[in-house]
Order: C-alpha cells, then sequence, then structure tokens
C-alpha cells in the first residue's frame, strides 16, 4: 500500500505551521514507542518543532526496559546443553549484568535470530532432540503473536518448544510514570502499535484521572506531525483527552481476537522495568495450563545475581529525566561500538537514535 | 572423480588430491598455465604498473539466487584491481574444503568462477586447496589474488575527492545483501532479487575514457554505500550530501528492508560501483555507465561539500536532513 | 517499539496461513489474529503475524483531509502576498 502520502512534504510543512500556531505555551511531549524515537530523529522532526514544543523518549523500547536479571535469564537457557535459543535479532546485542547473547554465541552456545515465533516452531520440528527456547520479548504487539505461537505448537504437536516470557504492558507503565515526581510529561504521543491491539479504552485514566492529553499516533513523519498538532490543540483548547491520529490501524476496541489470544495463554504478573522499577501488573506469565510451554518450568535456570553498571543513566534517560546527551558516558565511554547501556545498543533505544542520526555530541 | 564427497584425503597431497586437481580443477577451470600444474604460474605481463589485491569470501548459503560464493569471489577480487583503473589479468585461487563437502556442489562453483572469469576476461592461473575436518568449515570458503595493469599515469584514490564533485553509482542498492538473506534458515521469504554479483572492469574502463579526471571508485560491498561513503568523506576530509530520492533502489528490496528493518543504505552489494568525479565530467561519466554492462540503472545521487568534514548527509524524501550512519556490528533483523 | 508494516492478502492456505505482499516480497503470515481478513486486504505485519486489518477509506480520508488544508493555506499564503 501507498505510504508515500504520509511522507508528503508539503502537508508536512502545512502541519509544521499550524503546530507553531497552536503551541503558545511551552509544553513537553513524550512518545513512548522506540519506533517513534526512531522516526523522530531519522526525520529531523525535533529541529522542526517550536520553541515551545519539547520532545521527550519515555520507556518505549521493550528491549531497553528489558532488566538484567531477564537478560541474565536468557542468557543461561543458550548456556544448557540440548538447548537451542531463538530470539528476534534485536536481542543479540543487549549486555546484561556479564554477557550478551552476542557474546554467548561467539562462545558457541547456539542462538539462532529469527524474525518471527513461526520459524522457531519450525526449527523446532527440525529438531526433535532439542529444546527450543524462544524468547519472548515485547509489549502488546508482540504478546499476541507469542501466544498464538505457543497455541499453533499446542495444534501441532510440538513438544520441544517453549517460551521465556518477559512481555511488558504498556498502560500501568504510564501510570508509574506520571505517578513520578520527576517526570513532567504535558501530553503522550502514544504507541500506534500497541494501540492497534489494545485500542484506547486502557488510556482513558491519562485523561481523566491526570488531566493529561494523549494522541494515538502513527509512524510515519505525516502521522507524527498530526499526532503533535492534535496534542497541541489540545493544549490550547485547555482540554484531556484520547484521540486517534492513526485511525487506519486503530480502531477504538482494537483487536479482540488479539487480547482474547493474550488472556488465554497469559496471566498479569508484576514486572521490572530498568530505570523505573517494579510496576505491579505489568508482566505477563505464561498460564499453568501452558505450563509445558514455559521456558522457566520446561528447563530451570539459576542465573547469577544481576549487577548494574555504574555511571549509566539509562534508567533517567528511559523516563524522559535525562536526554540521551546530558549522559556523562553519551559518546565517549558509551558508543553503538562500545555500548554501555541498552538504551545505546538497541537500535530504538534513545541514545542510538540520537547518535546515529543527529549531530549532537558527536 | 570417484567420490562425491570431499575426504580429509583430498587435502593430503596423496594420490586422491592429484585426482581432484587433475578430474575436478583442472578440467573444470580449463587454463594453459593452470594444467602445466607447476608450483608458480609464470606470466606475461604488458609494461606499467600492478594493481594487486585479495579477498576472501566466507557466504552462507553458498548458492543464493542469481549468483554463488564462486561468481563473488572472481567478480569481488576483479572488481577491486579495477578500483585502481587497472585491467585485470590473472587471478589466484585458494580452497578450503570441509570434509564430506559436496564434489557436484564444487564443481558448480567452479563452473560459475570459470564463467565469471571469462566474463571478466582473466584467467586463473594458479590454485591451492586445503581439507578441514567436518565441523571445521562452513562447506567452503575461497580466496582469490589477482593483478592487473594500471593505466598510465593514472592516480585514482578515496583522499582526493574534492567539494564540488558529483556522486555517482552504477545501479540499484542492495539487491546481493537482501538476495542472500531471503534464503536464510529462520528469515525466508521470497523474491525475484537477484544478486547483483558481476565484473565491472569493463564499466570502470568506459566511465574513465568519458570523465579521465575521476578521483576514484570504490565497490560498496559489506556495510554499503553507508560505509563506503563514509569511509570516502572521512580519507578526503570533505562532506557528502545524498539525495535519497535520486538513489535507484527496487521496490522488491525496499519491502524486504522495511520488513526486516534494514537500513538500504547499509545492505551489501557485490555488482555496484560508486564514482566521486568533477562536476564537469559528471554527465559524461553517467552516460558512459548507463551504456556500459551492468550499469542500465546508474544515477548521480549526490554531491560533496568543504564542511563539515567527514560527514555523511541523506537529504531524506520528506525534505528534512539526517545523518548517514555507518553498520554498527552486524546486521540483524529486528522486530522493533 | 515495533516494527509492522502493511502488506496485502494475496492467498490464504491451511492453518490460516496467508501469502502476503509487501512491495512484491512474498512472505508466508499467519492469519490467526485477523480470522476475519480476506484475499486482497491490506494487513498489519509484525513478527510473521497480521496484527490488523488496515482501514484503506481512513488512510485516503486522513490524506485527503490533511491535502485539503495544505491546498487552503497555499492559496491563502499566495493571496497573502498577492496583497503585500
Amino acid at each position: 500500500m501507498d505510504l508515500r502520502g504520509f511522507r508528503d512534504p508539503v502537508i508536512a510543512r502545512t502541519l509544521i505551521d499550524a503546530i507553531q500556531s497552536v503551541a503558545t505555551t511551552p509544553v513537553k511531549f513524550m512518545e513512548v514507542c522506540g519506533t517513534h524515537t526512531v522516526s523522530i530523529a531519522k526525520h529531523g522532526l525535533r529541529d522542526v518543532m517550536p520553541d515551545n514544543i519539547t520532545l521527550l523518549s519515555g520507556p518505549g523500547c521493550p528491549v531497553c526496559v528489558t532488566s538484567n536479571a531477564d537478560i541474565d535469564t536468557a542468557i543461561e537457557f543458550a548456556r544448557q546443553p540440548g538447548v537451542i535459543v531463538t530470539t528476534f535479532g534485536d536481542m543479540m546485542k543487549v549486555p546484561g549484568s556479564y554477557s550478551s547473547m552476542s557474546r554467548e554465541k561467539g562462545d558457541g552456545r547456539d542462538i539462532r535470530i529469527v524474525y518471527s515465533p513461526l520459524d522457531a516452531l519450525d526449527i523446532a520440528e527440525k529438531n526433535p532432540e532439542s529444546q527450543v527456547v524462544f524468547i519472548g520479548v515485547g509489549f502488546e504487539t508482540t504478546a499476541p503473536v507469542i501466544a498464538a505461537a505457543i497455541d499453533q505448537a499446542a495444534r501441532r504437536g510440538i513438544e520441544n518448544f517453549s517460551v521465556f516470557s518477559a512481555h511488558k504492558t504498556v498502560p500501568e507503565a504510564l501510570r508509574a510514570l506520571v505517578n513520578d515526581p520527576d517526570v513532567a510529561v504535558g501530553g503522550f504521543i502514544l504507541p500506534g502499535h500497541v494501540s492497534t491491539i489494545i485500542g484506547m479504552e486502557p488510556y482513558r485514566f491519562l485523561a481523566e484521572e491526570y488531566g493529561i492529553p494523549s494522541v494515538v499516533t502513527g509512524f510515519e513523519p505525516v502521522d507524527i506531525l498530526q499526532g503533535i498538532y492534535m496534542l497541541a490543540k489540545q493544549v490550547a483548547d485547555g482540554r484531556a483527552d484520547i484521540e486517534v491520529a492513526y485511525t487506519r490501524v486503530v480502531p477504538p476496541g482494537g483487536n479482540p481476537a488479539a487480547i482474547a489470544k493474550i488472556v488465554e495463554v497469559f496471566e498479569p504478573v508484576d514486572a521490572e522495568w530498568r530505570g523505573i522499577g517494579v510496576i505491579p501488573g505489568t508482566g505477563l506469565a505464561i498460564r499453568e495450563q501452558f505450563a509445558r510451554y514455559d521456558a522457566l518450568k520446561r528447563v530451570p535456570v539459576t542465573p547469577p545475581e544481576p549487577k548494574e553498571v555504574k555511571g549509566c543513566q539509562c534508567g533517567e534517560v528511559l523516563r524522559g529525566v535525562t536526554l540521551p546527551f546530558d549522559c556523562k558516558l553519551f559518546g565517549n565511554a558509551c558508543t553503538p561500538e562500545h555500548a554501555v547501556g541498552p538504551c545505546m545498543v538497541s537500535s530504538e533505544g534513545s541514545c542510538a537514535a540520537y547518535y546515529r542520526y543527529t549531530d549532537y555530541g558527536k | 572423480m570417484r567420490q562425491d564427497r570431499i575426504l580429509l584425503a583430498h587435502g593430503s597431497g596423496g594420490t586422491m588430491m592429484r585426482e581432484l586437481i587433475e578430474d575436478v580443477f583442472i578440467h573444470d577451470f580449463d587454463d594453459d598455465v593452470l594444467s602445466r600444474m607447476d608450483d608458480a604460474a609464470v606470466l606475461d605481463v604488458p609494461p606499467g604498473r600492478i594493481s594487486m589485491s585479495t579477498d576472501t569470501y566466507v557466504v552462507s548459503p553458498l548458492f543464493f539466487p542469481g549468483a554463488d560464493i564462486g561468481r563473488l569471489a572472481v567478480c569481488g577480487t576483479v572488481n577491486d584491481i579495477a578500483t585502481a583503473g587497472a585491467t585485470p589479468l590473472y587471478l589466484s585461487v585458494g580452497f578450503i574444503l570441509e570434509e564430506g563437502f559436496s564434489v557436484e556442489d564444487l564443481r558448480k562453483i567452479l563452473v560459475s568462477m570459470r564463467d565469471a572469469a571469462a566474463e571478466a576476461g582473466v584467467r586463473i592461473v594458479t590454485g591451492d586447496t586445503k581439507v578441514v575436518e567436518k565441523g571445521h568449515g562452513d562447506g567452503c570458503y575461497i580466496n582469490t589474488a589477482g593483478i592487473g595493469v594500471v593505466r598510465d599515469d593514472l592516480d585514482l584514490s578515496g583522499s582526493h575527492c574534492k567539494a564540488g564533485d558529483k556522486v555517482l553509482i552504477s545501479g540499484t542498492l542492495g539487491d546481493h545483501g537482501i538476495a542472500v538473506i531471503s534464503k536464510r534458515e529462520g528469515l525466508q521469504f521470497s523474491t525475484d532479487i537477484l544478486s547483483d554479483a558481476a565484473p565491472l572492469n569493463r564499466l570502470i574502463s568506459d566511465v574513465l575514457d568519458a570523465a579521465p579526471d575521476t578521483r576514484c571508485f570504490r565497490d560498496p560491498t559489506r556495510g554499503g554505500l553507508a560505509s563506503t561513503l563514509n569511509e570516502l568523506a572521512s580519507a578526503s576530509k570533505v562532506s557528502i550530501t545524498v539525495v535519497e530520492d535520486d538513489v535507484p533502489v527496487r521496490d522488491q528490496v525496499r519491502g524486504a528492508s522495511e520488513m526486516l528493518g534494514y537500513d538500504v543504505f547499509q545492505v551489501a552489494n557485490e555488482g555496484k560501483m560508486v564514482a566521486i568525479v568533477p562536476a564537469d565530467q559528471a554527465d559524461a561519466a553517467l552516460a558512459a555507465m548507463k551504456g556500459a554492462p551492468y550499469g542500465g540503472d546508474a544515477a548521480i545521487i549526490g554531491e560533496l561539500a568543504e564542511a563539515p568534514a567527514g560527514k555523511v548527509y541523506v537529504r531524506t524524501s520528506f525534505g528534512s536532513t539526517r545523518i548517514m550512519d555507518m553498520l554498527v556490528g552486524e546486521q540483524l533483523p529486528r522486530i522493533c | 517499539m515495533c516494527l509492522a508494516i502493511p502488506a496485502q492478502v494475496r492467498t490464504i492456505g491451511e492453518n490460516n496461513m496467508a501469502e502476503v505482499d509487501i512491495l512484491g516480497v512474498s512472505r508466508h503470515v499467519s492469519l490467526d489474529l485477523v480470522p476475519e481478513a480476506k484475499i486482497d486486504d491490506f494487513v498489519l505485519v509484525h513478527a510473521g503475524f497480521a496484527i490488523q486489518i488496515v482501514d484503506q477509506d481512513y488512510a485516503e480520508e486522513t490524506l485527503q483531509i490533511l491535502k485539503e488544508i495544505s491546498l487552503v493555506d497555499m492559496e491563502a499564503e499566495l493571496a497573502g502576498s498577492g496583497e503585500g
């Protein structure tokens, strides 16, 4: 389908002018999706914002918010004899407390990158003598996909496949964020592809309880400018609503079949977010009835005690309290080649996006 | 040859190795000098300076749409020699084969090397084979080295680029990288995209005839256009700006790149050439490229400026400007 | 966080698997999460699954509204510069 209209410079210019004319007071908008982080940096959108609007990046990169303990656990699976670990490419280079998947692969562990968990199922079918563990990382966009893969494993009778579920859910993390006195957000650019699954309702509290305007936004430059315009308009009008600027894929109720799949396979548990801490009910554990697909039960492991890297401000960066180039390590001790924290490693991390696409700090 | 699999004995210097060399390598490569089976090839070389280059080829899978490791190994070294403005003449070939490798596959690779060499007008004149134990290699690794004779008075270098020069590319970006990745385990998707692996010595020669003050040629292989331009910007202390809309990219390569989260500027090419040409010769160079084999989709894609030195920028379709960043580590498909 | 791209459904086979087209690239994706998807629909693909059906009418409508605003703006600008 033709997305060129959503990259049209003429439409973009009109939106930029419109944003300029409604942004009469200083305000900070936060996106909470790594794809937004990258798109904003890649298209130079920060440079076209009026002085009154500051764009912050929040905890929107699922790889970045994955705790060291979870990464250590994923690595521990790879160290077990007879285990093939399958993962999205995103996770490979992210450092845990002591190592990374990439380094473990170099040490000879059987770690394979897949594009889809269905590819991991195929690997399981072809290697019946091995246990294939899939590292499940991601938000509500990815969770139903993994749930559906577990469902398929059951239907296809694949018994040597299991999932390490480190998934997280977004809305309650936003609540934790706005409850944080350090964080000052005047509006949320809500994640388009999480919302295509969960719809608008779960964000209602932002407007109703906290009075924060929020707009579900797509990822092309025109989409993002439209979302920012709608936010600025709400601020100017003194309103706080949950609106959608990405109507082509976000129906108000999301995707009920996908939500049902998440609920069928997973149950909410507390989850540790890097930089934020434990947020109640934002993790997804595999339900008892699917226990035979739960890697934690199939391949018991005891990872070492996790430790945090000193001086790394990823935590502050993930909450939008510190901008990437204000971190002392940024561009010096911490670069994409020699990354200290996950925000610099993940291609969606705020630090990597600033480092790659802008002149800041170089 | 009697065996249909490579055995350790085929590398051990005895009769089986001799059988492999005579029945397979000498037979398939079919070159007079190689057939003498002397330890060293003795070659006639025209007067002039010699350009020399070597490269080692490892690729998984060995056979991919449009080419295989053999064609890659010949074209890659031919192109490296040719970037110096040289006419490539002779190649050496070294094989590292894994025990158990299929002789039929080996012969397919040899035939494709022979055909690529014939197309490029170079001769394979000396070679070597080693066999490693099963599990110690990925089927087949190939090293090629080659020499060519450089045109008189020519001095091409990545450090000679100047502000105002134009950037030319000989065709569509990313075809090779996408063709190879489409066949990797765990990522299967299908496209009509073929690897672009091709010898470009004639194209380079035609461009030099048309634009004699060309500063340099580079083949944007691993790391793609992004690595090549960043290296040139650093070496010549200039800034380069590429206009995204002017860069030829096939729709399917664009689609696959979006699917895998790749930056098409970082995807590998094996049959493309970047040329940096003074502005007043750029049109002549473009016409020469377009008329040469494998140059039909050539385009002028950007230009050089004084400052900021060492930086490469992309003017996006959307009208903004961003940095064209280099690949960090290996290119991994991502979902985020 | 979540790279998802529009693709068009070409064929639907066994086990809810469909062949989709992304700018000429074809790949098999599961329709488990969008059971109502039909041939020729555009779907949003993430990690080998279609996760939503793209509403083309909304896509066109959004662009149309934005384009009209742009035109009105340009006309206003032209009119303004004419007077000045």
